[in-house]
């Protein structure tokens, strides 16, 4: 069938059946916009900057498991969506990214609105295009989707010149994508497999330690069955949060830089570290000459390159998480006894009772941990929750009782201040019947505020919750620690009126200074189904612990501080 | 320690491929000694020959972070003087007239060159050897005052 490439790039998203697209239009990416206009068989949000919609899209992708897309204009469009592309290529997520470009005869003349976007994009996608001819359009729309949520997930971003969506050609959208240079590992090696297992059932003191990619590759269904049979005690990276719940008595909770006491001496002391989809952030492993100095390594990833990167691993498996542990299960359920690990059960319950994740609760003021433990007690399991970054985040994270993988939505490679409420529309977008919560910061809402007014105009009732202590607080916990309390510009005393600024983008507004107004906010938030800022006044100077100095060993923690 | 390994990747022949390698190795912080690119006949594949040096683990690295590349077919690894391959490399070197053309000439067939231009005023010889034999002779030439040295990259293939 002949038509326009503009028109090819409304029907590929079609055949893959995207419903919803974020963007925002422009100078060259307009012959694309008329066609979507003309169509009727996806929704198109359009946010008021290219980075949020690349956020949402990327939160549309987390909630789902989907190939988030959003559409963006030449020059300071594409750039703007930068951001939003390396955040998701950080973090593994699903992404189609298509930008306009000058036409094919202006390329290289520094056209008006002109950039080397692939050249810009390279180092932050999983792979891109710069389409050069229509004949190759429909071929690399269906190439990058499938590259997009094939083997490792990531961000694909594809440059069309105004010249190519206004060309003619030929449209057969492949149905299937023939890459010879590109064939992902599903399978793991079956040998390899149970030589694991069989360390497994020989380890005194095994350790779980589950990442992202538990997630990502769904597989948590499996992971809690793994766990649940072997009794072998687990912990989660930020990013894995939500893959077993929260009261799982195997989980010892968060691992790393604001692990809990219990998870991080587990991580120091196991003789057999299982890294299910983790991929050893510097986050998670501090100090690497003294991390799991005792352990043996298995470790399962999909991409090979994550294994050996940092640390030596004795048993490498790539493959499919998921694909893996399918037959990894039953050679476990067979060989492991899981009697076999109540010592070092009895040694890490020490470790819990000896420094609990906790904190000191007032009637004065409120403490941010307090607000999400709130949060989770009045709406239960039945919401989706993304966080910006910062102190907000680690709070989240440590305190949270998640109960189900896709619950907790954050950018945890990039850390992109900013992400968490275009995100949200895009989780919401995906999930309109759960309440979708954004923990911020009074810091990174105003990153992306600009979305009260898109939040408002489609009606996408997300609430951000701005545990509020007119600080860049994760800077400035460190400056109390390490800069001798010289607080270098992060002071943020100088903040909106965060009431009405909801007000006059059309959502609602609160502020909150006490738990009873804070339950009444929530409660009327919710009630009143319109986008919110409930500002919370925190205790300004609450720190996040315990914590690991950067650089520091994972079993040296910081767990209190003391003026 | 460092080591060095001559790396063989083969791409599909496209758009910014080299870039791909190129922003790769800049990227990671890898170091690039010499590059080679150049079209395999009658496909639309192309072979990049890198040369390289660094320890165990980061040349671990290149050759996954360079197979991860989705134009990426194959990467062979040869180390230095690994009998499964041969390496060659390529010099041209400018000399003036006035110094000893004859014993130039004669090192360089030492080194499977010759002579392969005589001008007014200077002489250029070729040689064409395994990467550190060139180093040599460029080397041992050194008390000739070479006007100019156009080393080329490696070019390796298994026996």
């Amino acid at each position: 069938m002949k038509m326009t490439g503009a028109k090819m790039v409304c029907e590929a998203l079609k055949c893959e059946g995207v419903k919803t697209v974020f963007g925002y239009p422009g100078g060259a990416i307009m012959n694309v916009y008329d066609e979507i206009y003309k169509q009727d068989y996806f929704e198109h949000i359009l946010n008021r900057h290219e980075q949020a919609s690349v956020h949402a899209a990327d939160g549309y992708a987390r909630a789902t498991g989907k190939v988030g897309v959003a559409i963006v204009t030449s020059g300071p469009g594409f750039t703007n969506a930068v951001t939003g592309l390396a955040t998701a290529y950080m973090d593994s997520i699903p992404l189609v990214v298509i930008s306009g470009q000058v036409p094919l005869s202006l390329i290289g003349t520094d056209g008006f609105q002109e950039i080397d976007a692939v050249g810009i994009s390279r180092p932050c996608t999983k792979h891109n295009f710069l389409v050069k001819s229509i004949e190759e359009l429909p071929r690399i729309l269906k190439e990058a989707f499938y590259i997009a949520r094939s083997g490792r997930p990531g961000p694909v971003h594809i440059d069309i010149p105004k010249c190519i969506t206004a060309a003619e050609g030929d449209f057969n959208y492949p149905s299937e994508v023939n890459l010879p240079t590109y064939k992902p590992h599903t399978k793991g090696n079956i040998r390899q497999i149970k030589k694991a297992v069989a360390a497994i059932k020989n380890a005194q003191k095994p350790l779980f330690y589950i990442g992202g990619g538990a997630i990502l590759s769904n597989s948590f269904q499996e992971i809690r069955e793994l766990v649940k049979f072997c009794k072998i005690p687990a912990v989660e990276t930020l990013m894995a949060r939500g893959s077993l719940r929260a009261d799982d008595p195997m989980l010892l909770g968060m691992v790393g830089m604001h692990g809990s006491y219990a998870a991080n001496m587990a991580m120091s002391e196991c003789d057999l570290l299982v890294s299910l989809g983790a991929r050893f952030d510097d986050r998670v492993t501090g100090k690497l000459e003294d991390f799991a100095v005792e352990a043996k390594i298995v470790h399962i990833d999909i991409d090979p390159s994550s294994i050996g990167k940092l640390v030596d691993v004795d048993f490498p498996i790539v493959g499919d998480l998921k694909t893996v542990l399918q037959d990894m299960l039953p050679i476990a359920k067979e060989n492991i006894d899981s009697s076999r690990y109540q010592k070092w059960i009895k040694l890490i319950q020490k470790y819990q009772e000896l420094h609990p994740l906790t904190y000191e609760d007032s009637d004065t003021v409120i403490k941010p941990q307090w607000v999400i433990q709130r949060v989770a007690k009045l709406l239960g399991e039945d919401v989706i929750i993304t966080s910006d970054v910062g102190q907000h985040q680690m709070w989240t994270a440590m305190y949270y009782p998640f109960t189900s993988a896709r619950q907790w939505i954050n950018s945890g490679g990039l850390g992109t201040m900013g992400y968490g409420f275009p995100a949200a529309l895009g989780v919401k977008k995906a999930f309109p019947e759960k309440i979708v919560i954004n923990f911020t910061g009074d810091g990174s809402i105003l990153m992306n505020m600009q979305e009260l007014i898109t939040a408002s105009q489609y009606n996408i009732p997300v609430i951000n919750i701005i545990l509020n202590n007119n600080y860049l607080g994760m800077v400035r916990q460190w400056q109390t620690f390490f800069y001798n309390k010289r607080y270098s510009e992060t002071d943020l005393s100088y903040g909106p009126d965060f009431v009405m600024l909801a007000q006059s983008c059309g959502g609602i507004g609160y502020n909150v200074e006490t738990k009873e107004e804070f339950d009444k906010a929530l409660e009327d938030a919710i009630k009143k189904n319109k986008v919110a800022l409930i500002n919370v006044a925190i205790d300004r100077l609450e720190n996040v612990l315990p914590m690991v100095p950067a650089g520091g060993s994972l079993y040296n923690m910081m767990l209190e501080y003391k003026d | 320690m460092d080591e060095r390994r001559v790396i063989s990747v083969i791409v599909s022949n496209e758009h910014g491929v080299l870039s791909r390698i190129s922003g790769l190795f800049a990227g990671r912080g890898y170091n690039i000694e010499t590059l080679t690119v150049a079209p395999i006949p009658e496909t639309n594949l192309s072979r990049f020959t890198i040369s390289t040096k660094g320890s165990v683990k980061v040349i671990e690295q290149i050759t996954k972070q360079l197979h991860k590349l989705i134009p990426t077919l194959k990467v062979m690894e040869y180390k230095e003087h690994d009998t499964n391959n041969i390496q060659k490399e390529m010099a041209l070197l400018k000399f003036s007239n006035k110094e000893k053309i004859a014993d130039i000439e004669a090192l360089s067939k030492a080194y499977n060159g010759g002579v392969v231009n005589l001008g007014e005023n200077v002489v250029v010889v070729m040689v064409a050897d395994e990467p550190f034999r060139v180093k040599q002779f460029i080397k041992a030439v050194s008390i000739f005052n070479p006007l100019e040295i156009v080393r080329g990259g490696v070019v390796a293939i298994e026996r």
